[in-house]
């Protein structure tokens, strides 16, 4: 049998993040490079009211062998992507190990707790610490800053999966990722997503 | 176009157990499809609607459940293969028709499929639909996984044609709303014609009129219908076992519950002690089958969700044939082994299969968990769920939420079903005090308008999105007028289905494929009914607000309040700001506002954020939307708004 392209088989990404940050559409673009690979891929994930401001968390589960539930069991993530960072925290807790690597976005998004003065949003030097306690690596960019420079927010979703491809624990090919997205978008946005998957590359080299 | 509705027969793709469904429904020929939104289903007609307009299909957003299964049912009684799509919630509402329907059978294959939502992830309760298959005697069918969803709806289709019966096949959030790989099979083309036969007698289930009298012979016919679905099931190959041939431990499971307990015996290693039986015909159960994997065990874990459902089919399957295969130990829902409540997860089908088995395992080091907990309590402070930035509601229960304590007589607001729902939470200032199924707020509007000859003098409000509106508001509506209940209806018209994705519903001039359709006018409704009507928009605060205090001080009878602005995700509101906003900082009175911060405080757009060093109110770019709507809300005028050219 072939060996696996993956680091682990089955490789247990996290992409956590707040409801509208575009976490649905950075793990179905995962998933299909993936998939285009002959991989199999099982993507877990919860919307609808949680899109609302919420905790949202997409699993993925990616295998050379078999189908896996939906849900990583606890401790098995390999890898989690956060497009914001108190939630890297969040599933640590849960799906984290002393083995998982980390990927964080450092761009806040207070909860209405935060804003009202109930709670309390920790400094982004605590929280570097912290996740890099909890992590065997983590990466911290600032995708969202990046992302606004290109022009939208959004974008930094992609950003995290260029990100991801620069880290190489999975197999993902630049044309891959140009042959999915370019499925039911207009060209200009094609262009636009293909530049923040290169910043998002070129931001992990740097850190 | 999309490349679900093209042959592409042996390819593979990913996709989400809602478009697997869909894709199979294809590839069984369905010519109709019928639904109302509902997560976590939608995508399951939004896919097919999208389809059609490439193949020979009708579907439609229908005004509610009941009125989808009617449609669909319509085809099947014409020759044709219809679908029905909705959340469990929706099975409640059709339940009246679907026992007639299980009486007068069908023609054209008839498949219900029902997503429920185990745990509520997107509900207001937990409750299933399994149960109906048993209530009114249908077959029911649970898809494993993403592959067997798409098959098993073919595989539905199919058999509902053979023995002239409505068949439902269950999804879960889980599934539905997961993905995993499908390989496509072959699209058929459509060449179906519909006709209705009616010419012969009541007797005759093919010629004659579709009807459940007369009701022994036709219950006796169904009973026979069942009979037969089972013979079927005995070698169905969506039920499969894996693993030793006399295990130690049984796991009986359907659905999601079966990739959880595969990961389970996984992780724990037992491969050779336990074995799996994944059922894909839930009911009735198969005895044959049952008696020959039940009886290779002694000990039966019943992994399922959410009642057990399963559980007791298979104890009562287990006390039939205990004189054959003897008496069995049993663990799940029961007895404690798994919980009663919630979603199952790989975690808690292995905390059961290693409490059975007398194995230890952990997750990760103690150590680690330990700490990893610690950290999270300080360092993720808990995200409520909150109206997106810039969303109408925000503005809306603002205005409704001052005006009620302005009032001053205790009034209350009644709750429905949509994203206004989370106006129950400090989002929505806690305005709403009751929620219950869709419509309820105003039924139970109309009902505490009525208690004033015993005491009662608060005043009595509802509120109620576009969607809602039509879906089952409209006959507790016309029931408050008719009977003079003294109530004050809010609708708040976002132009679409906002909780689920902007499907479209009659009040719109599109439908589901995207179509021009003649669309309902709300106010003109309800002024022919003869309620006072004013319509408002949210965001303009001081003309809302002193229009609902008219409405509750000076009217009696119905009234209803039309409070229109289009939902601040809707695709052609996403990408314009109305206004750029900004605080003036010197304005801004910071900590020592009187107003006590009254814009992150209380109002709390998200858009909104205090500066902690600067001790002012800032805005977030990257958030707000420039609705405009909290220049209105700062008492010193310190947020200021300014037109987008
Ligand atoms: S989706 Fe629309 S209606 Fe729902 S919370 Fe967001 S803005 Fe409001
Ligand atoms: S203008 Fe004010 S209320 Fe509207 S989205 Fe921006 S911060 Fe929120």
């Amino acid at each position: 049998m072939e060996k696996t392209p993956l680091a682990s088989d089955p490789y247990n990404l996290v992409i956590t993040g707040v409801g509208g940050q575009g976490n649905v559409m950075a793990s179905r673009v995962l998933g299909n490079m993936m998939s285009r690979k002959g991989l199999n891929v099982t993507i877990g994930e919860t919307f609808g009211a949680s899109q609302r401001g919420g905790s949202v968390m997409s699993h993925l589960r990616i295998s050379s062998e078999t189908s896996w539930s939906p849900q990583i069991p606890k401790g098995k993530a390999h890898m989690i992507v956060a497009l914001e960072p108190i939630e890297t925290v969040r599933v640590l807790r849960d799906y984290g190990g002393p083995e998982t690597r980390v990927i964080c976005n450092t761009r806040p998004i207070h909860p209405v707790g935060v804003i009202s003065g109930d709670q309390v949003y920790p400094s982004l030097e605590e929280l570097r610490n912290w996740i890099k306690e909890l992590t065997a690596t983590a990466w911290f960019i600032d995708a969202t800053d990046a992302a606004v420079r290109l022009g939208d927010p959004i974008f930094g979703n992609i950003m995290m999966i260029g990100a991801l491809a620069g880290v190489g624990d999975l197999p993902m090919d630049r044309s891959d990722f140009e042959a999915v997205i370019s499925q039911g978008m207009p060209k200009p946005k094609v262009e636009a997503n293909l530049k923040a998957y290169d910043m998002g590359l070129e931001l992990i080299e740097a850190v | 176009m999309s490349y679900l509705a093209d042959d592409r027969k042996n390819e593979t793709y990913l996709l989400m157990g809602n478009e697997a469904i869909a894709r199979g429904a294809l590839e069984a020929g369905v010519s109709v499809a019928a639904g109302y939104p509902g997560t976590p289903s939608s995508e399951i007609i939004e896919t097919l609607a999208e389809a059609s307009n490439q193949r020979k299909l009708y579907v439609e957003w229908s005004v509610n459940e009941k009125v989808a299964m009617e449609v669909a049912a319509a085809a099947s009684f014409a020759g044709l293969r219809s679908l029905c799509v909705m959340k469990q919630n929706g099975v409640n509402v059709g339940s009246d028709f679907l026992l007639h329907l299980a009486g007068s059978g069908t023609r054209g294959g008839l498949v219900l499929v029902h997503c429920d939502d185990p745990g509520a992830l997107s509900s207001a309760n937990e409750g299933e639909s399994r149960h109906f298959a048993r209530l009114v005697e249908i077959p029911l069918l649970e898809p494993g996984d993403f592959q067997e969803a798409k098959d098993m709806i073919k595989w539905a289709f199919a058999l509902s044609e053979e023995i002239k019966s409505l068949v439902m096949v269950r999804s879960v959030t889980r599934l539905s709303h997961a993905s995993g790989n499908v390989t496509f099979g072959q699209l058929p083309e459509n060449d179906s014609k519909a006709y209705f036969r009616h010419g012969g007698t009541f007797l005759d289930p093919l010629e004659g009129p579709l009807i459940s009298l007369p009701v022994a012979y036709k219950h006796g016919q169904q009973q026979e219908k069942l009979r037969q679905a089972v013979d079927r099931f005995e070698d169905s190959s969506f039920n499969i076992y894996s693993g030793p041939e006399f295990p130690e431990l049984l796991i009986v499971t359907s659905s999601a519950c079966h990739l959880y307990s595969k990961e389970a015996i996984n992780l724990l290693g037992v491969e050779d002690r336990v074995g799996l039986l994944k059922l894909g015909t839930t009911w009735p159960l198969p005895p044959k089958l049952m008696r020959k994997q039940m009886g290779r065990s002694d000990k039966i874990l019943v992994v399922e969700e959410v009642i057990p459902f399963l559980e007791e089919n298979v104890k009562i399957l287990v006390a039939e044939l205990a004189p054959e295969i003897g008496i069995k130990t049993f663990f799940g829902k029961k007895e404690g082994t798994l919980p009663k409540v919630g979603e199952l997860n790989p975690d808690l089908v292995l905390d059961a299969v290693s409490k059975i088995l007398q194995i230890d395992y952990e997750p990760a080091p103690q150590a680690y968990i330990k700490r990893a907990g610690e950290l999270a309590a300080v360092a993720a402070p808990g995200r409520d769920l909150i109206f997106c930035p810039g969303c109408p509601h925000r503005a809306s229960f603002w205005s409704i939420h001052n005006i009620l304590q302005m009032d001053g007589r205790d009034g209350f607001v009644c709750g429905d079903i949509g994203c206004y729902s989370l106006a129950m939470l400090p989002t929505g200032f806690g305005t709403l005090k009751t929620l219950h199924a869709m419509g309820s707020g105003t039924g139970l509007a109309s009902g505490f308008g009525k208690l004033g000859r015993f005491g009662m003098d608060q005043p009595v409000l509802a509120v109620c999105g576009d969607s809602t509106f039509f879906h089952a508001v409209l006959p507790a509506l016309v029931n408050a007028v008719h009977h003079k209940s003294n109530i004050t209806l809010v609708v708040l018209d976002n132009s679409g289905t906002a909780m689920t994705g902007f499907q479209s519903h009659p009040g719109l001039p599109v439908d589901a494929a995207g179509k021009e359709a003649p669309s309902i006018d709300i106010s003109g409704v309800c002024e022919s009914i003869g309620a006072t009507v004013k319509v408002c928009d949210p965001f303009k605060l001081e003309d809302t607000q002193s229009t609902l205090l008219n409405l509750l001080e000076k009217e009696t009878g119905v009234k209803v309040l039309i409070l229109r602005q289009i939902c601040a995700l809707s695709p052609e509101k996403k990408s314009k700001k109305m206004y750029d906003m900004k605080i003036d900082e010197t304005t801004c009175l910071g900590e020592n506002c009187g107003c006590n911060r009254l814009c992150t405080r209380i109002f709390k757009c998200p858009g909104l954020i205090w500066g902690k060093e600067e001790k002012v109110a800032k805005i977030d770019d990257v958030i707000c939307t420039g609705c405009g709507v909290c220049a209105s809300i700062c008492p010193s005028g310190a947020i200021i708004k300014k037109e987008v050219a």
